[in-house]
C-alpha cells in the first residue's frame, strides 16, 4: 500500500479516510458528553436542595435545554455515527466508505453547527452580552420557544446544520451498506451493528427534513408573520407538537437501535456462543423501525386529543414492547447456556440489558393513559428517559468503546481500570435517576430549579449520584487515553471469542484496509451460522 | 485535488482527501451566523450571509469540478456510479420528507385545526368560549383575521398555466435524455434547453403571481393559515425549481462541452430525477393547494 | 455478578409498593418525605389513574422478575472461569421465539382492556356520565391562573403565595427558613374553591403561553393552550386542601405558579360564593332571599356557559 505521508491539515480537515473521520467523531461527542455533562451537573447542583443557591431560573432553563440538545444531538447520535464509520466499512469488508468526502462534511458541519447553538450562551455567560441560550426545553414548544431572545435563530439554524449532517451522514452509511458489502456478505450474514445502523439510517433520513420543517415553521411564525401556530391565524400550537414528535419519536429510536446492535455484537462474544435468533433480531429491529412512525403522540395524551386518539396512540405505543421483547429474550438466551466472561465491554452490555430494560417497563407504564395523566411532565418521565438514554445509549457506547478499543489503538486498556468504571458509573447511575421514579410519583414536576422541601431527600441523593457517575466517567478519558499510548499490544483478534471481519485485519487497523475485497469465511461472520 | 494514488481500474475510488468539505463546512457557518445576525436584525447579518452563500456556491463549485475531472479521467467504476446514484435517491427521498412536514400542515389545519375553531367535534368549547361565531371556511386567515381580508389566486389561470409548462418541461427532459442515449448532441442540447428555458418562464410566472398576490389581494405569508401555507410550500417549491433550473443549465454547459457519453452521463440523470421529483411535487401542490 | 444491582432494584421495587406515606402530614394528600409511589387522590379519576399506575407496575416486576432472574442464573450457572462449554447449537427456536411474541402481546391485551375503560371514563363516553353541575374557566398566565366562575360572575387570580416568593427570590434563604414553610412553593394568595360532592367542569386555556393544570389528587392534568379550549371534570367526594402545579414549562417562573384547591361542603361553598359575588349596587336584596339564590346558582350554571362568554371571550394577543 502506497501510502505517502499526510500533514496534519491533509490528515485531519480534509480527510476521506473512514478511520480518521470515526475517531473525529468519537473524540468530537466525548467532548460534547462532558459539556451536556457540566450543565446536567449545573442542574443537580441547584437541585441539591431546595431554595434558590446558585442559578437563576431562566439560567436554569437554558441549562436543562442546551444539555439535552448537546446531549442528543451531540453525543449520542455523532457517537453512534463514530462508530459506524470505524466499523460498518470493516465489518463488511469495504475499503472506505461509499462517499468519502460527502462523509468529511458531515462530520465537520457539526463543529460549527454546536458553536452556532452555544454561541448565545457562552456570549452571556462569558461577556453579559445577549440574553443567553435557549431556554424554552429541547422540545422548542412554541408559543414559549417564540419568547427568546437572539437564541431562538441561532438555535433553529443550528438545527438547520445538524439536520444536513445528520442526513449526508446517514446516505453515506446507506450507500455503503447497501453497495459496499464484499462478495459472499449478503444482507442476511451481516453483523447485527451494520442492520440496526441500515435501518437508523433510514430513520435518519426520514425524520430528520420533518424536524428541519418544524422549526423552519417556527422560525417563520417568529420572523416573518406566519400563522402555523397561532390560533388566532387559524394555527394551532399543538400542530407543532404533532410534527416535532413525528420527528421525535423515532428520534428516540435512533438513539437506541445502534445501541442494540452494539450489544449483539458484544453478548456473543463474550458468551462464546453466536446470537440467539439471528433472523429475529433483524426484524425486531426494523418491527421497531416501523412501528416508531405511528406512535408519537403518546408525548401527548394531555395536550386533549379525542378520545379515539388517546386510544389509538396508547395501543400502538404499547406494541412497541413486543419486538423489544423479543430482543432483550434474544440476549438473554444468548448468554444461556454459553461460557460467560465478563469483561468491561461485556459488564457494559450486560448493565445495559438490565438497565435499558427497567427504562422499557417505565416507557410502557407512561403509554398507560389514565396513568400518563399523571405522570406525564413529571420527574418520573425523566427518570424514564434516562434509563433508556444514559443507562441504555452511553452505556451501549461505552461497551463498544471498550470492545473495539484495541482495534482502533492497537493496546488492550487497563481491565482493572475498566471495571472500576463500569461499577462506579453502575451504582452511582442508579443512585442517579432511580429516586427520580420516586420524586416523579410523589408529584415533581419537571424543568424546575426549586421545589418543596418534602423533595429533598431524593433530589440531595439525585445529586450526589449525578457528581459520582460525572466523576467516574474522568476514569473513562484517562483509560483511553492510556491505551491509546502504549500498553499491552492487542492481537488482530483481540477478544479469542470474537468473530467478524473485522478482527481479520491487524490492530491497530492499518489506515486503508480492504482495498481489494476479502474472501469470507463463514466463520468471520460475525454471528457464527447464520443461514438460519 | 492533488492525487497521486494510482488506483487500478477496477478498486473503488477513494479520493485522498480533499479541501472542500473542510471549506464548505465554513462557508455554510458563515451563512449561517450571517443570516442568524440578520434576523436579530444585526445589520451586518444579511451582507455576511450572502457571502457565505457566495462561498458555499464556490466551494460547491470546485468540489463538483473535481468530481468531474475524477470522472472524465474515467476513474469511476460501476460501483462508484452505483454509490452515487444511491446518495441522490436518498437525498430526494430526504427532501420528499422535508415537504411532507409543510403538505402535513395544511392538511392538519384543514382536517383538524380549522373545524375545531368552528366548534366542531372536540371543538364545540373552543369556539363557544374564544372564538364564537367563527366559522372557517377554506381559505381562512382563523379568528382573528389575521392579515385582514385578502383574495387567492384562482386555480385555473397562472397556476394551470404553470402546470402544463412543467409537465411539458418534464417531456423535454427525458426528450433531451433520449437524445443523449441516442449521441444526437444537437437534439440534446435543444431539449435540454428547452427545458432550461421552461424553468426559467415558470418562476418568471411564479414571480409574477407573488407580486401579484402581495400588491393586490393582499395575500400574504402573514394571511393566516392560509398565507403561511401558500407561500411555504410555493416558496419552497419554487426554490427547488430554482436549484433544478441552475443544476440543468449546468448540465446544458457539460453537455455542450461534451462530458457525457451515452451511457455514462449520471450527473445528467440525478438532475433529471431532481427535476421529476420538482415537477411531482408541483402536482401535488397544484392540486392541494390550488385546486382543493 | 449481577447480584447486587438485582437486589438493590428488587428492594426499590418492593418499596414503591408500599403507599410511601412513611411521614404522615396534616394533609394526606400532600407529597410527604420518601414517599416512594403515587398516592390514590380523592376522586374517581386518580383511583384509575393509581390503578392503572399499580397495574402495570406489577406486570413490570413480575416480567422483571423472570427475565432479569434467568440472566441472573445464566450468568451465575454458565460462568466460563467454571468451566462451562458453550452449546454453540442453541442458535435459535422458533417454539421459543412464537412463545415470547405471543405471550406479551396476551399480556398487553389484558392490561389494554381496564386501560380503555379508565380513559373512557374520564372521557365521559362510558355512557353512566352524569350532567356537569357548573363550570369554571381556568386561564393559564405566565405566571399565575385566573379563575372564573362562569355565570357567577366572580373572577379572580391566584398566584404564589408572599411568603414563599419571598423565600425563593432571596439567595441567601436558609434550609431551615425553607424548612419552616411547610408549604413553601405550594400555597397561593387565594385558591380556587369548589365544592364537594359535584360534577365540576373546567374550561381550560391559556394566554400567552402553553401551562398545564394538574393537582395530583383530583387524577388529571390538562394542557393550557392558548386559543384552544380544553376541558377535564372532576368530582370530589373528600372535603380539604389539595395542591397542585403548573406542569408544561411556561418560562422562568414555571416553577412558581403553584394550584391550590379547596373544597367544601357544598353549603360553606354557597356561603363562600355569595360573599365573592360583587355585592349589588341599586338594591339590596333581603338576606331571606340571597340564600336561596346562592344555593339555586350551581344548577343552571352550564346552561349559562354560552351567555358568559360575553364577557369572557378575550382573543388572546395576535
Ligand atoms: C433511547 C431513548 C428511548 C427509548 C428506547 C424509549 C422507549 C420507550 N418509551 Fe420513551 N422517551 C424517551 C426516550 C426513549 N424512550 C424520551 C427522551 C422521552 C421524553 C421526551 C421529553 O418529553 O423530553 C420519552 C418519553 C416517553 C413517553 C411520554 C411520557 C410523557 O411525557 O408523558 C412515553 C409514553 O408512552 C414513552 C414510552 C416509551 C415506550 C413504550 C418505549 C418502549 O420502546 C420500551 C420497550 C421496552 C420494554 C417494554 C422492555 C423490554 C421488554 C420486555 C422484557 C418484553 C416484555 C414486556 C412486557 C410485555 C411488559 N416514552
Ligand atoms: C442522551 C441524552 C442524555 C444524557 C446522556 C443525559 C445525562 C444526564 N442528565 Fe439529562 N436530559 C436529557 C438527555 C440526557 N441527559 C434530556 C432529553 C432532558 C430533557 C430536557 C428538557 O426537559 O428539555 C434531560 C434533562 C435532565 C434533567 C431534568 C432537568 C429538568 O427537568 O429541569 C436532569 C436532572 O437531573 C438531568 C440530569 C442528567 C445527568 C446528571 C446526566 C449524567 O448522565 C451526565 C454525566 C456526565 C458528566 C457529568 C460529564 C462528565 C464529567 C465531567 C464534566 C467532570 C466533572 C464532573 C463533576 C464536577 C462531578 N437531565
Ligand atoms: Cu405555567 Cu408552567
Ligand atoms: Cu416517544
Amino acid at each position: 500500500m502506497a501510502d505517502h505521508k499526510q500533514g496534519f491539515i491533509e490528515r485531519w480537515l480534509y480527510s476521506t479516510n473512514h478511520k480518521d473521520i470515526g475517531t473525529l467523531y468519537l473524540v468530537f461527542a466525548l467532548v460534547m458528553f462532558f459539556i451536556g455533562g457540566a450543565m446536567a451537573m449545573v442542574i443537580r447542583a441547584e437541585l441539591f436542595q431546595p431554595g434558590l443557591q446558585l442559578v437563576s431560573p431562566e439560567f436554569f432553563n437554558q441549562m436543562t435545554t442546551t444539555h439535552a440538545l448537546v446531549m442528543i444531538f451531540g453525543a449520542v447520535m455523532p457517537a453512534f455515527v463514530g462508530l459506524a464509520n470505524w466499523m460498518i466499512p470493516l465489518m463488511i469488508g469495504a475499503p472506505d466508505m461509499a462517499l468519502p468526502r460527502m462523509n468529511n462534511w458531515s462530520f465537520w458541519i457539526m463543529p460549527f453547527a454546536f458553536t452556532l447553538l452555544l454561541m448565545p450562551l457562552m456570549l452571556q455567560v462569558l461577556f453579559g452580552i445577549g440574553s443567553g441560550g435557549p431556554a424554552g426545553g429541547w422540545t422548542l414548544y412554541p408559543p414559549l420557544s417564540l419568547q427568546g431572545g437572539t437564541s431562538t435563530a441561532f438555535t433553529i439554524f443550528a438545527i438547520h446544520l445538524m439536520g444536513v449532517s445528520s442526513i449526508m451522514g446517514a446516505i453515506n452509511i446507506i450507500a455503503t451498506v447497501l453497495n459496499m458489502r464484499a462478495p459472499g456478505m449478503d444482507l442476511l450474514k451481516m453483523p447485527i451493528f451494520v442492520w440496526t445502523w441500515l435501518i437508523t439510517a433510514f430513520l435518519l433520513i426520514a425524520v430528520m427534513p420533518v424536524l428541519a420543517g418544524a422549526v423552519t415553521m417556527l422560525l417563520t411564525d417568529k420572523f416573518f408573520g406566519t400563522s402555523f401556530f397561532n390560533a388566532a391565524g387559524g394555527g394551532d400550537p399543538v400542530m407543532f407538537q404533532h410534527i416535532f414528535w413525528f420527528f421525535g419519536h423515532p428520534e428516540v429510536y435512533i438513539m437506541i437501535l445502534p445501541a442494540f446492535g452494539i450489544v449483539s455484537e458484544i453478548i456473543p462474544t463474550f458468551a462464546r456462543k453466536p446470537l440467539f435468533g439471528y433472523q429475529a433480531m433483524v426484524y425486531a429491529t426494523a418491527s421497531i423501525a416501523f412501528l416508531s412512525f405511528i406512535v408519537w403522540a403518546h408525548h401527548m395524551f394531555t395536550v386533549g386529543m379525542p378520545l379515539g386518539a388517546e386510544l389509538y396512540f396508547m395501543y400502538a405505543t404499547m406494541l412497541i414492547a413486543i419486538p423489544t421483547g423479543v430482543k432483550v429474550f434474544n440476549w438473554v438466551t444468548t448468554l444461556w447456556r454459553g461460557s460467560i466472561s465478563f469483561e468491561t465491554p461485556m459488564l457494559f452490555a450486560l448493565g445495559f440489558v438490565v438497565m435499558f430494560t427497567i427504562g422499557g417497563f417505565s416507557g410502557l407504564m407512561l403509554a398507560i393513559v389514565p396513568a400518563d395523566f399523571q405522570y406525564h411532565d413529571t420527574y418520573f418521565v425523566v427518570a424514564h428517559f434516562h434509563y433508556v438514554l444514559v443507562t441504555g445509549a452511553i452505556f451501549a457506547i461505552m461497551a463498544g468503546a471498550y470492545y473495539w478499543l484495541p482495534k482502533w489503538t492497537g493496546y488492550m486498556y487497563n481491565e482493572t481500570l475498566g471495571k472500576w468504571h463500569f461499577w462506579l458509573s453502575t451504582i452511582f447511575v442508579n443512585l442517579l435517576f432511580f429516586p427520580q421514579h420516586f420524586l416523579g410519583l410523589a408529584g415533581m414536576q419537571r424543568r424546575v430549579p426549586d421545589y418543596n422541601p418534602a423533595f429533598a431527600d431524593f433530589n440531595m441523593w439525585s445529586s450526589i449520584g449525578g457528581f459520582g457517575f460525572g466523576l467516574a466517567q474522568l476514569l473513562f478519558v484517562y483509560i483511553v487515553w492510556q491505551s491509546a499510548r502504549g500498553g499491552v499490544k492487542a492481537e488482530a483478534r483481540s477478544w479469542p471469542s470474537a468473530r467478524g471481519l473485522e478482527w481479520t485485519v491487524p490492530s491497530p487497523a492499518p489506515h486503508h484496509t480492504f482495498e481489494k475485497p476479502p474472501v469470507i469465511k463463514d466463520g468471520d461472520l460475525a454471528h457464527g451460522d447464520v443461514s438460519h | 485535488m492533488a492525487n497521486t494514488h494510482t488506483h487500478d481500474a477496477d478498486a473503488y475510488f477513494v479520493p485522498h482527501h480533499s479541501r472542500w468539505p473542510f471549506l464548505g463546512s465554513i462557508a455554510l457557518f458563515i451563512m449561517m451566523i450571517g443570516v442568524a445576525n440578520w434576523f436579530n436584525g444585526a445589520t451586518w447579518g444579511q451582507p455576511v450571509f450572502f457571502a457565505g452563500l457566495l462561498a458555499v456556491l464556490l466551494v460547491l463549485g470546485w468540489w463538483f469540478g473535481d468530481v468531474i475531472s475524477e470522472s472524465l479521467q474515467g476513474r469511476y467504476n460501476a460501483q462508484v456510479d452505483t454509490s452515487f446514484r444511491m446518495g441522490m435517491m436518498w437525498f430526494i427521498f430526504s427532501e420528499v420528507m422535508f415537504f411532507a412536514a409543510f403538505f402535513g400542515a395544511l392538511f392538519y389545519a384543514r382536517a383538524f385545526i380549522l373545524p375545531w375553531l368552528s366548534g366542531e367535534g372536540d371543538g364545540v368549547l373552543t369556539n363557544t368560549y374564544l372564538w364564537q361565531g367563527f366559522v372557517a371556511g377554506w381559505p381562512s386567515n382563523g379568528p382573528a383575521e389575521i392579515g385582514g381580508a385578502f383574495e387567492i389566486i384562482p386555480a385555473w389561470g397562472l397556476p394551470l398555466i404553470n402546470t402544463l409548462i412543467l409537465l411539458t418541461s418534464g417531456v423535454t427532459i427525458t426528450m433531451a435524455h433520449h437524445a443523449l442515449k441516442a449521441n444526437a448532441r444537437t437534439g440534446l442540447l435543444w431539449w435540454l434547453g428547452a427545458t432550461v428555458l421552461l424553468g426559467v418562464i415558470f418562476l418568471g410566472l411564479q414571480a409574477e403571481e407573488y407580486v401579484h398576490a402581495y400588491q393586490e389581494l393582499n395575500l400574504t405569508l402573514g394571511s393566516g393559515i392560509y398565507g403561511s401555507t401558500f407561500f411555504m410550500l410555493t416558496g419552497f417549491h419554487g426554490m427547488h425549481v430554482m436549484l433544478g433550473t441552475i443544476m440543468l443549465a449546468v448540465m446544458w454547459l457539460r453537455c455542450a462541452k461534451g462530458h457525457f457519453s451515452k451511457d455514462h452521463h449520471f450527473a445528467f440523470e440525478a438532475v433529471a430525477w431532481y427535476w421529476h421529483f420538482v415537477d411531482v411535487v408541483w402536482l401535488l401542490l397544484f392540486l392541494f393547494v390550488y385546486v382543493l | 455478578m449481577k447480584f447486587p444491582r438485582m437486589k438493590q432494584g428488587a428492594a426499590v421495587l418492593m418499596g414503591m409498593l408500599m403507599t410511601g406515606l412513611a411521614f404522615a402530614q396534616v394533609e394526606p394528600t400532600e407529597p410527604a418525605r420518601w414517599q416512594l409511589n403515587m398516592t390514590p387522590g380523592v376522586t374517581s379519576t386518580s383511583a384509575n389513574a393509581y390503578d392503572a399506575h399499580m397495574m402495570m407496575l406489577w406486570i413490570c416486576v413480575v416480567i422483571g422478575v423472570i427475565v432479569f432472574g434467568a440472566m441472573a442464573y445464566a450468568m451465575f450457572k454458565f460462568r466460563h472461569s467454571k468451566g462451562a462449554v458453550p452449546d454453540t447449537s442453541l442458535t435459535h427456536s422458533t417454539k421459543l421465539e412464537l412463545i415470547w411474541t405471543i405471550v406479551p402481546i396476551l399480556i398487553l391485551v389484558v392490561s389494554a382492556y381496564p386501560a380503555t375503560q379508565k380513559v373512557m371514563a374520564q372521557y365521559g363516553a362510558d355512557h353512566g356520565a352524569e350532567k356537569d353541575e357548573m363550570v369554571i374557566k381556568v386561564t393559564g398566565y405566565q405566571w399565575m391562573w385566573r379563575y372564573e366562575y362562569v355565570g357567577e360572575g366572580v373572577d379572580f387570580i391566584s398566584r404564589l403565595d408572599r411568603a414563599s416568593n419571598g423565600l425563593r427570590q432571596n439567595k441567601a434563604t436558609s434550609q431551615a427558613e425553607i424548612a419552616a414553610h411547610g408549604t413553601y412553593l405550594r400555597n397561593v394568595d387565594k385558591p380556587l374553591v369548589i365544592p364537594a360532592d359535584t360534577r365540576i367542569r373546567f374550561v381550560i386555556t391559556a394566554d400567552d403561553v402553553i401551562h398545564s393544570w394538574w393537582v395530583p389528587a383530583l387524577g388529571w392534568k390538562q394542557d393550557a393552550i392558548p386559543g384552544i379550549i380544553n376541558d377535564a371534570w372532576t368530582k370530589v367526594e373528600t372535603p380539604g386542601t389539595y395542591r397542585g402545579v403548573c406542569a408544561e414549562l411556561c418560562g422562568k417562573d414555571h416553577g412558581f405558579m403553584p394550584i391550590v384547591v379547596k373544597v367544601l361542603p357544598k353549603a360553606e361553598y354557597a356561603a363562600w360564593l355569595a360573599a365573592q359575588k360583587p355585592a349589588p349596587v341599586v338594591e339590596a336584596a333581603p338576606a331571606a332571599e340571597a340564600a336561596p339564590a346562592a344555593e339555586a346558582a350551581p344548577a343552571p350554571a352550564a346552561e349559562a356557559a354560552p351567555a358568559a362568554t360575553a364577557n369572557t371571550a378575550a382573543a388572546p394577543a395576535a
